[in-house]
């Protein structure tokens, strides 16, 4: 399929984004509720956070995407799993989780529930392109 | 046979009936969590987590290869009645299993790094964070995927075979790391 050459590799990138939030909330759960050294989970947060923000902008830049389905799947699914890391959230906040911890925590929750529906939407729309641009697909 | 010519039943790609049956489990998970008595903790912990487990193996290693054998209608047929069900269920009994599985583990004080096993609890976190980002990454997107494909007036053939392919793999992938849950949690349940 030719027209997948011409997109970027936004799903590549978003399981390493997904990689690396899931280490860096299993890094913290292995040390709650003792005092954990925040420094490898910023770095995780950071890059997982850069990786979303430049998918999505190399995302803007491909031709022929169909931005209307993958923001009409994308919507949805951002609604879904907001709700999912809400409860997760929930179940540190019922456990007391506070401070540094809790602000690095809540950030990763916030990547993990916007990439999952990045990867969702970008599935679905990548075949869902413009009848001309799929000329010439296998 | 080309897909468009094959016959498919109508459905919707997220089925509207079991919502209301979602939100009576997860608002069950959010009391469970409030009260923190440990038999609502475990019961959803347990049932979640075996569903989670039984279905990965299920879709993995007896559903997958029959899929892959099937004729085209047959095969749309079944994807279409299974894999909306999936759409809502997975990501209910992940989220069930996770939620649960962390209150549960911190009342038992199974979280504390003075816990005798608390390496097996790591190494449970990890598989568990494997599992998660194989089945949200691939898994859910190729299911989702592959339902609107076969919604549009004329599906593709090429893409329903590449999507099915990669859900078929992952579900054997995320089959194969239950394995690995399993040897965990019964590690641990046994002391």
């Amino acid at each position: 399929m030719s027209e997948e050459r011409r997109l970027p590799p936004v799903t590549q990138l978003g399981m390493l984004s997904l990689s690396l939030i899931v280490a860096a909330v299993i890094y913290l759960s292995a040390h709650l509720p003792k005092h954990v050294p925040l420094g490898p989970a910023i770095a995780l947060l950071s890059v997982s956070g850069l990786l979303l923000v430049g998918n999505v902008a190399s995302l803007r830049r491909a031709e022929s995407f169909a931005w209307g389905r993958f923001l009409e799947v994308a919507r949805w699914a951002l609604l879904a799993y907001a709700i999912i890391a809400g409860l997760i959230e929930y179940v540190f906040l019922r456990n007391s989780t506070s401070g540094g911890p809790l602000i690095v925590l809540t950030l990763s929750l916030v990547v993990f529930a916007l990439t999952v529906p990045v990867l969702i939407a970008f599935t679905v729309a990548r075949y869902d392109l413009a009848p001309s641009a799929r000329d010439g697909s296998t | 046979m080309p897909a468009a010519a094959v016959e498919r039943p109508d459905f919707q790609i997220v089925p509207r009936a079991g919502l209301p049956v979602i939100a009576v489990v997860l608002l069950l998970l959010i009391v469970a969590i409030a009260v923190n008595e440990t038999w609502p903790l475990m019961f959803l912990h347990v049932v979640a987590g075996a569903a989670w487990t039984i279905i990965d193996l299920f879709l993995g290693f007896v559903i997958g290869p029959i899929l892959g054998r099937l004729s085209i209608p047959a095969r749309v047929e079944l994807t279409t009645r299974l894999m909306p069900k999936m759409v809502l269920i997975m990501p209910t009994v992940v989220a069930a299993t996770l939620a649960a599985g962390w209150q549960l583990a911190t009342k038992l004080d199974y979280t504390l790094t003075s816990y005798h096993y608390h390496g097996w609890v790591v190494a449970s976190f990890i598989v568990v964070g494997g599992m998660a980002v194989i089945a949200l990454g691939l898994l859910e997107p190729a299911n989702i995927a592959v339902l609107t494909e076969i919604k549009k007036p004329t599906p593709d053939p090429e893409v329903i075979q590449r999507l099915m392919k990669r859900f078929i793999y992952t579900a054997g992938a995320t089959g194969l790391m239950q394995v690995a849950t399993l040897v965990i949690m019964t590690r641990l349940a046994t002391g």
